[in-house]
């Protein structure tokens, strides 16, 4: 009786085996937690899989908080994603700790990279290998608040397009109380958004200087440059007072409540912004005296994980190139709405003369990307520099010298490694 | 298989544990029961402490194995100035918070001890914040601190003349700020405790007092305090060992500059989440955990020494 269980038990379990192995093969991907992302990337495996009847494709995701930590705890349980999302900034990091592996060049060559996908590409390349692709790219623009331009007596339809016309148009929409408090601002000052990358890639090169040394291991902005650009921002706050840090907390909720008539911010702040209860646009961040402009572009990538090999290999490959294909480019833009990674994507009459996504797109023509090594603690240096202009009344020179200090300290840290 | 097993094991004639006495089984099963907590705590408490001191010598990052470099992150951390001031705010938050959050929560005790309108009510009112999350509980406080308009205590301090302050944009008000948030976040906990140790004073010393005709001050001096010492002994080493554990509000009422502005706010155990999750510094993180380590243990045990029985 029992024998004879365990038998049916037996055959029942090759014949499991013998149809999981016939059946399919099974891949992960991994990504972090972002609403709008992960629907978009639910329809892509949905449409890869159709495509693809012989692969499933399992989506996991994680908190922002935890995403890398589980990444590299996964790899030390020696069971990783085959199919794996990571910001630029992280490469050389995933790169070191053996997370990822580079891209095949017979199935991803280079020469089609190089010509198909804009330039900031090149920030997944290590010593003659490319380790990712990204589906989408990000730029930053200037978001104003035409309720509040109008209101101001300015053309909600002609958006500040020089650094004075912004100065200008912070001036006219700024409103105070009795007391001399800001009761609604006229642009948001906020290193810990998006202003510190506006401030390293953009205001440094309009001052006339550059961030990083070319090979982006020395801190190049302690300079005169360097200090025109510190005392732009900051000024927006102590000498013209159309701005205050920390204002309504968040320079983009101050966005949101109608309370700020101007912010830069990035492409993934459209979503946030799309329901926004008042009239709203986009213009290209400002241009210098001399139009020069600028812009800071970054970007998340799919790798594939180092552990992934055989017909899975052969699965993750084929997927990655599904999802960086112009197709999920199209999917990705509707749904999330980031920019096409490709060039002939992004670049259609269509988007370019989009009202939305025009001046992000025309951003990425003249972009910068940062290769940071720590995202998190250089971002802070920017906060720190800013806050003691603001806060202990520290000389903006003296401010700048020590952030540039302490950033090279961080960069040392990790090329002498 | 195993009822077989059961069947043939008497056959098998007087095995070793037949031998035993009852006594001794009775142990045996004792220890067999308490293996499951000491097995238990050894794995998931123990072990990871030790492992903890042996991170603290390497420089382990997470990515690559880690190495041996013997006091080198214990040399760093001490020449860190940012240690330094981290050491102090710890510290500020341990000796102004203990203190005062222990005075309030006496007075409030003492009084509500007498009070018998709505005795329930004012009690759970009391207790109530000590239930919510401190996370949400923080990020409540963190928009009373805010600038005008959407702060609370600056629209207030507006319509009464007075100038805005700002709170968690300031180096000096930040931390007082956040702490005035932790300390009353634990009170409702604290009063109750206190509370029950006014209960367990027997009611026989007052009446004896009182016929002595002892001042209402006399009495709190001199049987109210001393007969309520096990209780605050307990309280003193518990919110102490709160506080220099402080995170939770520090963090969510300054996640967009964690521990800022300038570092005024930022706890030990701020520094040594960064220094692991954020910049992956794992051996670094480690040699500031056993400094936090070494540093409950001696408050706690000073507290305890202090504050010992002498009788």
């Amino acid at each position: 009786m029992r024998s004879r269980t365990r038998l049916a038990g037996l055959v029942a379990g090759i014949s499991f085996l013998a149809v999981g192995s016939a059946q399919a093969v099974e891949i992960e991907y991994w990504q972090y937690v972002f609403d709008s992302r992960v629907k978009a990337m639910d329809q892509l495996i949905a449409n890869f899989q159709e495509a693809n009847p012989d692969i499933t494709v399992k989506h996991v995701t994680f908190p922002y908080a935890d995403y890398q930590t589980r990444v590299v705890a996964a790899k030390v349980a020696g069971q990783g994603p085959d199919v794996v999302q990571l910001f630029y900034g992280w490469l050389d990091n995933f790169v070191a700790g053996g997370l990822i592996q580079p891209l095949d060049p017979e199935i991803f060559p280079h020469e089609e990279i190089e010509s198909d996908f804009f330039p900031i590409v090149s920030a997944m390349k290590r010593d003659g290998d490319y380790y990712g692709l990204p589906t989408a790219v990000r730029s930053l623009a200037l978001f104003y608040n035409k309720a509040l331009f109008e209101e101001a007596g300015l053309d909600p339809n002609k958006p500040p397009q020089t650094l004075d016309e912004l100065v200008e148009a912070a001036k006219a929409t700024v409103k105070r109380d009795d007391g001399g408090n800001i009761t609604s601002a006229g642009i948001t000052v906020a290193m810990e958004g998006q202003d510190h990358q506006w401030w390293r890639e953009v205001l440094i090169r309009q001052f006339g200087g550059q961030p990083y040394s070319d090979d982006g291991k020395q801190v190049a902005y302690d300079d005169e440059a360097g200090l025109a650009a510190t005392k732009f921002h900051a000024g927006l706050q102590t000498e013209h007072k159309v701005g205050l840090n920390g204002f309504m907390d968040e320079g983009q909720a101050a966005f949101r409540a109608g309370l700020a008539a101007m912010t830069i911010d990035g492409t993934f702040r459209l979503g946030a912004f799309e329901s926004n209860p008042f009239e709203w646009g986009v213009t290209e961040l400002p241009a210098n005296a001399d139009g020069m402009r600028s812009n800071y572009s970054s970007y998340f990538a799919n790798a594939i994980g180092a552990l992934s090999e055989g017909e899975e290999l052969e699965a993750a490959q084929k997927f990655l190139a599904y999802i960086s294909s112009p197709e999920a480019m199209e999917v990705w833009l509707e749904t999330v709405g980031e920019l096409p990674a490709r060039k002939d994507v992004a670049l259609t009459e269509k988007n370019l003369s989009d009202p939305t996504y025009g001046p992000f797109l025309k951003g990425l023509e003249y972009a910068h990307t940062t290769r940071f090594v720590d995202e998190a603690a250089q971002r802070q240096v920017m906060i720190d520099m800013e806050n003691r202009i603001f806060l202990e009344g520290q000389d903006p020179a003296e401010a700048l010298a020590q952030a540039a200090e302490e950033e090279q300290a961080i960069l040392d840290k990790f090329y002498n490694k | 298989m195993t009822s077989v097993a059961t069947q043939s094991g008497p056959a098998r004639g007087a095995g070793l544990w037949d031998r035993l006495t009852i006594r001794t089984k009775r142990v045996v099963w004792a220890w067999a029961f308490l293996a499951v907590p000491i097995v238990f705590y050894a794995g998931i408490r123990f072990y990871p402490t030790f492992q903890a001191f042996w991170l603290s010598l390497t420089d382990w990052d997470l990515l690559r194995p880690a190495s041996f470099i013997g006091l080198g992150n214990y040399e760093a951390l001490f020449s860190d100035p940012l240690f330094w001031r981290v050491f102090r705010n710890t510290f500020t938050y341990l000796i102004i918070g203990t203190p005062v959050s222990l005075v309030i929560a006496f007075v409030v005790a003492y009084y509500l001890d007498r009070v018998r309108f709505m005795h329930g009510f004012i009690r759970a009112l009391y207790f109530l914040p000590f239930l919510t999350t401190a996370a949400a509980m923080a990020w409540v406080w963190r928009w009373f601190y805010q600038p005008v308009p959407i702060g609370v205590i600056n629209g207030f301090l507006g319509t009464v003349g007075l100038p805005a302050q700002p709170f968690l944009r300031s180096v000096d008000q930040a931390l007082p700020a956040i702490m005035a948030t932790a300390i009353w976040a634990g009170l409702g906990f604290q009063i109750i405790i206190f509370m029950a140790g006014l209960r367990a004073i027997p009611t026989t010393y007052y009446e004896a007092a009182r016929i002595d005709g002892l001042g209402e001050w006399a009495i709190l001096r001199k049987i109210t305090l001393p007969l309520l010492k096990p209780t605050t002994v307990f309280l003193v080493v518990f919110s102490s060992i709160g506080f220099l554990r402080i995170f939770d509000q520090v963090y969510n009422m300054t996640t967009n500059d964690p521990g800022g502005p300038l570092n005024s706010t930022k706890p030990l155990v701020l520094m040594i989440y960064q220094t692991a999750f954020s910049s992956y510094d794992m051996g670094y993180a480690a040699a500031q955990t056993v400094v936090l380590f070494t540093i409950l243990l001696i408050v706690s045990l000073m507290q305890l020494w202090v504050l010992r029985n002498r009788a």
